[in-house]
């Protein structure tokens, strides 16, 4: 007869696992990463390649070098990765899309200690990088032309700050735009977050009270409400940064606080700032906040005398 | 009203129409003298002594504790130290069996005419909670607030289990009888009884049952674990939150599990004290599961072969629930007042421990509205009042929280580790 296990209980548990969660967040960006395949032409391939690649090789280097246990099977680098690219305009230099998961990877994520323990979401803060540390990289193509190299076409945030002409509500909602990898099209991103919702991955608590708080917003200040939600990485950020477990907080309350804040930082970037786009430093900003925001929303237990709250 | 949380497991009652079938009374029969909640017994029986079935061969002057008596009629033949599942140590008496199953003559009915008389013969009938707790049944039928209604605990909410439900489907007229004489002698003026939703036979039964008298509700309860917590039990039947550090009775109210009532029933009738219980046998190791009423004493293992069970597949052995109970060591330590279940398990996900995601799944089902992430965190660093702002306290050890964990943190476990490290006024 065996030795019996002995261990406190609860002796069962569910199936879902983090690298089955990670895998199902990598399912959910399926639309998108097809739908940019056919937006932006077959250069998207190699380029989501590099950034997945590098991303898990870093990983992998990284846990190596610090000698701790090699975490590459839990998905999180390749979900980074993926992030990573779907943040990019096509014409990124493959090296760029090294440097970008460099950033994610090591800076972001491992120096912190690794998942879970990171206070900024990698993939935003790498584009952020990109986009500040190398201006050129803001250079999109017209989509459907596959010309890398000619033509240069605006986003439709750069296009509305220029006062040109606009592409249509359904152009947008389709992904018929410029812009990065995965940002453009907003119904692939809206089926795979609600794929993500409807299997329990997220919830839409942060993603509702971001693009709600945006277009109220937005309306109230007379832009284009509908047309401020559909363009650039509103979706994308949304349902995929917004939603990311160790950057945003943990409660439902907290989670509404923080897609709020996400809205208000978009709208006051995009309709106050000088840059036409403000969701990834709005999603930074919150992620910065979180600990604070997590401090101010603690949930009441059950049968609590009161809610207590930190000091000072 | 607010409805609490809690994790939906898959049922797995498959004894769940297994009629209750006897044990044979085994050749040796180990009673250990701490069985429940309270002070261990002394021995009031030593090596070579004859006992008979229902005779008291332990007991203590200590008011939180209840007696213990013998199922079986036969020779002492050892009297030694024990260490229970849970980890205290006690003595045990070991009976080996005459097979004549004479009966003593301390059994005869009690007499009972006041709650004082009653609360008397509660104790000598050597009852404690059969849920698995086992809190001895006399200091909670005796409050010292007022109270206005008793809830009967039927929720049976843990997987696997049915032997409450055998005792609804089997004996509901003890369980009905034994709720009234409670109502009667401690003058409560409600009584619920609150059964979960996945057994709609015994719901059915006892509102037909309980149709002539209003002061009998039946309660049906969600199919949502931990129902049968004491305060979630207690809040979704009748709406009273059970603040921290406060008892049921503070808010009016009594939680009893159904088959103590139907247990404490019988006793007044025929004087029969606690001997023998209904258990669940199950788990995937388990060839024949069954609802067994075996003598309390009775050795695990051979309770485990009379179901047909792999014991070299085994490889861990529950009593109880697979979300609450205790992991049994040994196969031949003996049933004892609170087994309700006993589950052979041959495939257990030993899988590591990593790091925590804080996909906030934990917060998503805690019923009692805590963030096991922030406590886990928080007793990694061993700070105490983090600790105390998160109310570590009220956590109730359901499990649900470690269930759900996709890292396979132990968080309930560091709960019970945190409140360790909170000093006690």
């Amino acid at each position: 007869m065996n030795k019996l296990i002995v261990s406190p209980s609860p002796h069962d548990e569910n199936f879902v696992k983090t690298h089955s969660i990670m895998l199902q967040v990598i399912m959910a960006l399926m639309p998108a990463l097809g739908v940019s395949i056919y937006i932006f032409g077959p250069r998207v391939v190699p380029l989501t390649a590099v950034c997945v690649g590098s991303c898990i090789l870093f990983e992998y280097v990284c846990r190596r070098l610090m000698k701790r246990d090699n975490t590459i099977g839990d998905m999180s680098a390749a979900v980074t990765g993926l992030l990573l690219a779907m943040n990019l305009p096509v014409t990124a230099p493959y090296w760029m899309a090294v440097v970008g998961s460099f950033v994610a990877i090591v800076i972001v994520k491992q120096l912190f200690g690794g998942i879970g323990q990171n206070f900024a979401n990698p993939a935003i803060t790498a584009r952020i990088v990109l986009m500040v540390g190398f201006p050129t990289i803001n250079h999109w193509i017209k989509p459907l032309e596959y010309d890398y190299d000619a033509v240069s076409s605006a986003t439709p945030l750069v296009l509305a700050k220029k006062g040109e002409e606009l592409p249509s509500y359904l152009d947008m909602f389709l992904g018929k735009t410029g812009g990065s990898l995965g940002e453009t099209c907003a119904l692939a991103l809206l089926l795979g977050g609600l794929y993500l919702a409807a299997r329990k991955i997220i919830s839409l608590a942060a993603p509702l009270s971001f693009i709600g708080s945006l277009f109220i917003f937005s309306w109230i200040a007379g832009d284009d409400p509908l047309y401020q939600i559909l363009a650039g990485g509103v979706f994308l950020g949304a349902f995929f940064m917004a939603t990311d477990y160790a950057t945003t907080p943990i409660t439902q309350k907290g989670k509404v606080v923080f897609g709020l804040g996400c809205g208000i930082i978009t709208f006051v970037i995009r309709h106050f700032g000088s840059y036409p786009e403000g969701v990834s430093f709005s999603i930074l900003l919150m992620n910065v906040l979180t600990p604070y925001i997590e401090e101010l929303t603690r949930n009441k237990p059950f049968g609590a005398k009161e809610v207590q709250k930190n000091e000072g | 009203m607010k409805k609490l949380k809690g994790i939906k497991l898959k049922h797995r009652k498959n004894t769940e129409n297994c009629a209750t079938v006897d044990f044979p009374i085994p050749q040796k029969v180990r009673i250990p003298m701490s069985m429940n909640m309270g002070a261990a017994c002394q021995p009031l029986v030593k090596v070579g002594d004859q006992v008979k079935v229902g005779q008291k061969i332990g007991d203590t002057d200590v008011p939180f504790s209840v007696p213990v008596h013998s199922g079986v009629s036969g020779k002492v033949t050892a009297v030694s130290d024990y260490r229970t599942a849970m980890g205290a140590v006690c003595k045990i008496v070991e009976i080996e069996t005459d097979g004549q199953q004479t009966v003593s003559e301390e059994v005869r009915p009690p007499e009972v005419n006041d709650k004082e008389s009653f609360l008397k013969a509660v104790r000598e009938s050597g009852a404690c909670g059969l849920g698995g707790a086992g809190f001895p049944t006399h200091i909670k039928l005796n409050p010292k607030t007022p109270i206005d209604t008793l809830i009967i605990n039927g929720a049976e909410c843990e997987p696997y289990i049915t032997a409450d439900y055998r005792e609804m489907i089997e004996c509901p007229d003890d369980v009905i009888g034994g709720v009234k004489m409670i109502k009667d002698m401690l003058g409560i003026k409600n009584a619920k009884l609150a059964i979960e939703a996945n057994k709609p036979e015994a719901i059915k039964n006892f509102e037909e049952m309980a149709k002539n008298d209003d002061t009998i509700d039946i309660i049906t309860l969600p199919s949502v674990y931990p129902q049968g917590a004491e305060k979630i039990i207690i809040y979704n039947s009748t709406g009273v939150v059970v603040k921290e550090g406060e008892l049921p009775a503070d808010g009016g109210v009594i939680v009893i599990n159904i088959s103590t009532v139907a247990f404490l029933y019988r006793y007044m009738q025929d004087g029969m004290p606690l001997v023998k219980r209904r258990i669940t046998v199950d788990g995937n190791a388990v060839g024949e599961p069954k609802n067994v009423s075996a003598v309390i004493g009775t050795p695990f293992r051979e309770i485990l072969e009379f179901c047909k069970t792999d014991m070299d597949a085994m490889i861990k052995l529950i009593g109880g629930g697979p979300m609450m109970g205790m992991s049994i060591p040994d196969v031949e330590m003996p049933v004892v007042k609170t087994s309700n279940a006993l589950l052979a398990i041959k495939s257990y996900d030993v899988s590591k421990t990593t790091s925590c995601i804080r996909c906030g799944r934990c917060v998503r089902v805690c019923p009692m509205e805590l963030v096991p992430a922030d406590i886990d965190r928080a007793y990694r660093i061993r700070n105490i009042d983090e600790l105390k702002k998160l109310n570590v306290l009220l956590c109730m050890n359901c499990g649900s929280c470690t269930y759900v964990c996709p890292a396979n943190r132990k968080l309930a476990e560091t709960n019970q580790l945190a409140k360790a490290l909170i000093p006690r006024k």
